[in-house]
């Protein structure tokens, strides 16, 4: 391949929308209010969307006869780089809303600078998923303040949500080869510069929310070489389902 | 900020392009939407460059095809080519299209920060297509496509889409 180290560049942005919009789409007709099932697929959709744009790009710097569905749902378990942050369950409504927020300010930031890649493509990605992924943000934002700061219960929730996923925000900012090969090349962005923004940023609204975020020692990495938790494979099994019973099957 | 409208497409092909509506609001035509960003005829192929709305919108597959089969009934090939640069914000949409959105009843899209007081809950500035009462509420941010949101009229009580402003 021409260019290995973009086209896996690409899948590894690519993998982290692909895998959430995945998880929403799980909630698609199991939202908790009719409003909330709305927003969860209407998030998925566009999550879904920038994975397509993504793909239809990596399948042509793959310089080979691939598609967009070949990408998406051809590939084994190890061959996915999303980080392990996206692939948790929907254990629950308030965990929905901690994994989504945590994701969406760092979607954002990473947005933010992408759209300066020297890669025009990718550019081109990044500053309309910057429109979206705004609303996003401001829609996960808004319930993380609301259960946080809401009743005895709701509060508990959402604090053992983000107690729970805390552990996984450090490898958002994990350097793998192909990042430092794109970021040398002005193409890819420099993730570490981005974490203490994202920190002030989480820190105020959590902290808005009364919540608190916790001390932590260790935290969970191997998401972005393929080395995934145990729910992976269940997520995959169903989004490839299709594909593998009735293989090429097209609609 | 005011966009020209129809910079890049030949005249002679607009009338054809009137005729394609947007599959999700069918009173907008795609030029309405301002989605097509180039329209021009080229060794007898109409080459055509269509932006996204949003992008995970599903009736870009749609709105392809069916330019395919508005020129295929004037004896016309068509090349279709999806294009995400410069990102299409709802100012393309036109003054014409904002009309059409608002009888059809939905509210189209205000300023970018009325837009966003509108959509935290802040403020009452959305005009019920209905009833023209500004007396309204959210009801929630996401609604029946990625480019709406639910509001509700108080006055009468109606509840209706509200075309999202995207900057
Ligand atoms: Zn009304």
């Amino acid at each position: 391949m021409a260019n290995q180290n973009l086209y896996n560049y690409i899948l590894g942005i690519a993998d982290n929308s692909l895998v959430l919009g995945q998880r929403l789409g799980e909630l698609c007709g199991h939202g908790p209010s009719l409003e909330t099932d709305i927003a969860g697929t209407n998030i998925s959709l566009d999550l879904i969307g920038q994975t397509r744009s993504y793909f239809q790009y990596a399948a042509k710097v793959s310089g080979k006869e691939l598609t967009e569905d070949d990408i998406a749902f051809l590939r084994l378990e190890r061959d996915y780089r999303n980080v392990l942050l996206v692939e948790q369950p929907n254990t629950h409504f308030g965990y929905v809303i901690a994994r989504q927020y945590l994701f969406d300010v760092f979607h954002l930031l990473f947005l933010n600078e992408l759209q300066y890649s020297k890669d025009e493509t990718l550019s081109a990605i990044a500053k309309k998923g910057i429109k979206e992924v705004s609303y996003h943000k401001r829609f996960s934002g808004d319930w993380i303040k609301r259960l946080g700061d809401g009743t005895e219960e709701s509060h508990e929730k959402m604090q053992e949500a983000v107690d729970d996923l805390w552990r996984y925000t450090d490898e958002l900012f994990e350097m793998s080869e192909d990042d430092q090969q794109m970021v040398s090349e002005g193409i890819g962005v420099d993730l570490p510069k981005l974490k203490e923004s994202y920190y002030d940023e989480v820190s105020e609204l959590l902290s808005e929310a009364t919540l608190e975020i916790p001390e932590r020692k260790y935290f969970s990495y191997g998401g972005k070489n393929g080395v995934h938790t145990e729910h992976m494979g269940y997520l995959l099994a169903d989004l490839q389902y299709m594909q593998r019973t009735y293989p090429n099957m097209q609609w | 900020m005011t966009i020209e409208l129809h910079p890049n497409i030949d005249a002679h092909l607009i009338e054809v392009l009137e005729t394609v509506s947007d599959p999700e609001i069918p009173v907008l035509t795609v030029l309405d939407l301002g989605v097509i960003r180039e329209a021009v005829e080229k060794e007898g192929v109409i080459q055509i460059k269509l932006t996204p709305t949003y992008s995970g919108c599903p009736a870009m597959d749609v709105i392809g095809d069916d330019l395919k089969s508005a020129f295929a009934k004037v004896g016309k090939k068509v090349n279709v080519d999806l294009v995400l640069a410069p990102a299409w914000t709802t100012d393309w949409i036109s003054e014409s299209g904002k009309r059409k959105m608002e009888a059809y009843g939905i509210a189209a899209p205000l300023e970018e920060t009325a837009d966003k007081e509108a959509l935290l809950g802040n403020k009452r500035i959305v005009k019920c297509p209905q009833c023209g009462s500004t007396n309204t509420h959210l009801v929630s941010q996401f609604g029946s496509t990625a480019c709406k949101a639910l509001f509700k009229c108080d006055d009468c009580l109606e509840p209706f889409d509200y075309f999202k402003c995207l900057k």
